[in-house]
């Protein structure tokens, strides 16, 4: 991902602004639209609420993971399960389902989505457990706490000057009204 | 609210124990004080949940984390075992407010402001924040700042 200090370690938690979208990020919506820099949870019912009217063709969605353990245990397995599916060329449809039922988030239901969107589950589950997942997910939790992301749904957008900055969620609404 | 280069005032605060807690507590480590208005709302919940995610990252960086409100002790301690969290909490419930006042972060509603102040070995204060209101949270990244700042 890039945006990146120059001179920081990778374990650097200071401020620091939100990166911009990388190559290798997870974007939907219309190519030309804005695009929103969106740090979720998928055990948290307001990203639940908030996803479907995000991709109702308003904005082009950047989204990232910002999982907190001790307000939503399943929320770090549900996203190494999406990670999985997306080396699978799947993430968006794991990601949909994740939230379709965000109630259930324990391995069995992981199981059952990857089955019905009919992943290799050997892989699958080797790989949300491996260490490359999990060190995407905590590359967008670290740059989340960086950029001052506290809870989720966090969201930035560009501004005039093309940086990010962050988005009210009023703001949001607006935006996302306009395709209404 | 105090600043850096001040030295933290005389105060006691109490531990889940019961036991005092004092300035000769904070000697030899880094300390953060998390001044938060009252245990189990929705702000406050959320801030320690987030802490608590990047806690090794603080102890890494030698520093040690207190929240203290006005709540009794076992208030705390009930609140941060609904919430997992392993903060330890001390209490400035009585009297009521006193080191908040002694560190200039009492709300005239008479609670915690929202602040984080970081303390050095020598008890000396190196760092310190309020939020613009009770509802803003302090990102953990601030703390990083702060402690990179001394």
């Amino acid at each position: 991902m890039s945006g990146s200090d120059s001179d920081a370690r990778p374990d650097d938690l200071r401020s620091a602004p939100v990166p911009p979208p990388g190559s290798d990020e997870h974007l939907r919506g219309p190519a030309e639209a804005p695009i929103v820099i969106v740090y979720a949870d998928f055990e948290c019912p307001a990203c639940a609420a908030l996803h479907g009217r995000l991709y109702a063709g308003a904005v082009r969605v950047c989204f990232r993971h910002f999982p907190v353990r001790s307000s939503h245990p399943r929320a770090w397995p549900a996203a190494a399960a999406a990670e999985a599916a997306g080396l699978q060329g799947r993430f968006w449809e794991m990601h949909d389902a994740l939230f379709a039922d965000p109630g259930r988030l324990e391995d069995p239901h992981l199981w059952a989505r990857a089955r019905s969107l009919r992943l290799d589950l050997a892989r699958f589950d080797a790989d949300r457990r491996s260490d490359a997942v999990s060190d995407r997910v905590r590359a967008d939790f670290r740059a989340g706490v960086r950029a001052g992301v506290v809870t989720a749904p966090t969201a930035f957008a560009a501004g005039p000057d093309g940086a990010f900055a962050p988005l009210a969620i009023a703001e949001l609404r607006r935006l996302l009204s306009l395709s209404r | 609210m105090i600043g850096a280069g001040t030295p933290v005032p005389d105060f006691v605060l109490r531990r889940a124990d019961q036991s005092e807690f004092t300035p000769g507590d904070l000697e030899a480590r880094t300390s953060v004080l998390v001044f938060y208005p009252f245990a189990f709302s929705p702000v406050c919940t959320d801030q320690f949940n987030l802490y608590q995610e990047v806690l090794d990252e603080f102890a890494q960086r030698g520093a040690t984390l207190y929240g203290v409100s006005c709540d009794a002790t076992y208030s705390q301690t009930a609140f941060v075992a609904q919430l997992g969290v392993t903060i330890e909490q001390l209490s400035d419930f009585e009297p009521k407010g006193a080191t908040c006042r002694a560190f200039g972060v009492l709300h005239e509603g008479g609670f915690p402001e929202r602040a984080l102040v970081i303390v050095g070995p020598d008890r000396i204060v190196r760092w310190s924040y309020q939020a613009p209101s009770p509802g803003d949270l302090p990102g953990a990244n601030l703390i990083f700042d702060g402690l990179a700042a001394g």
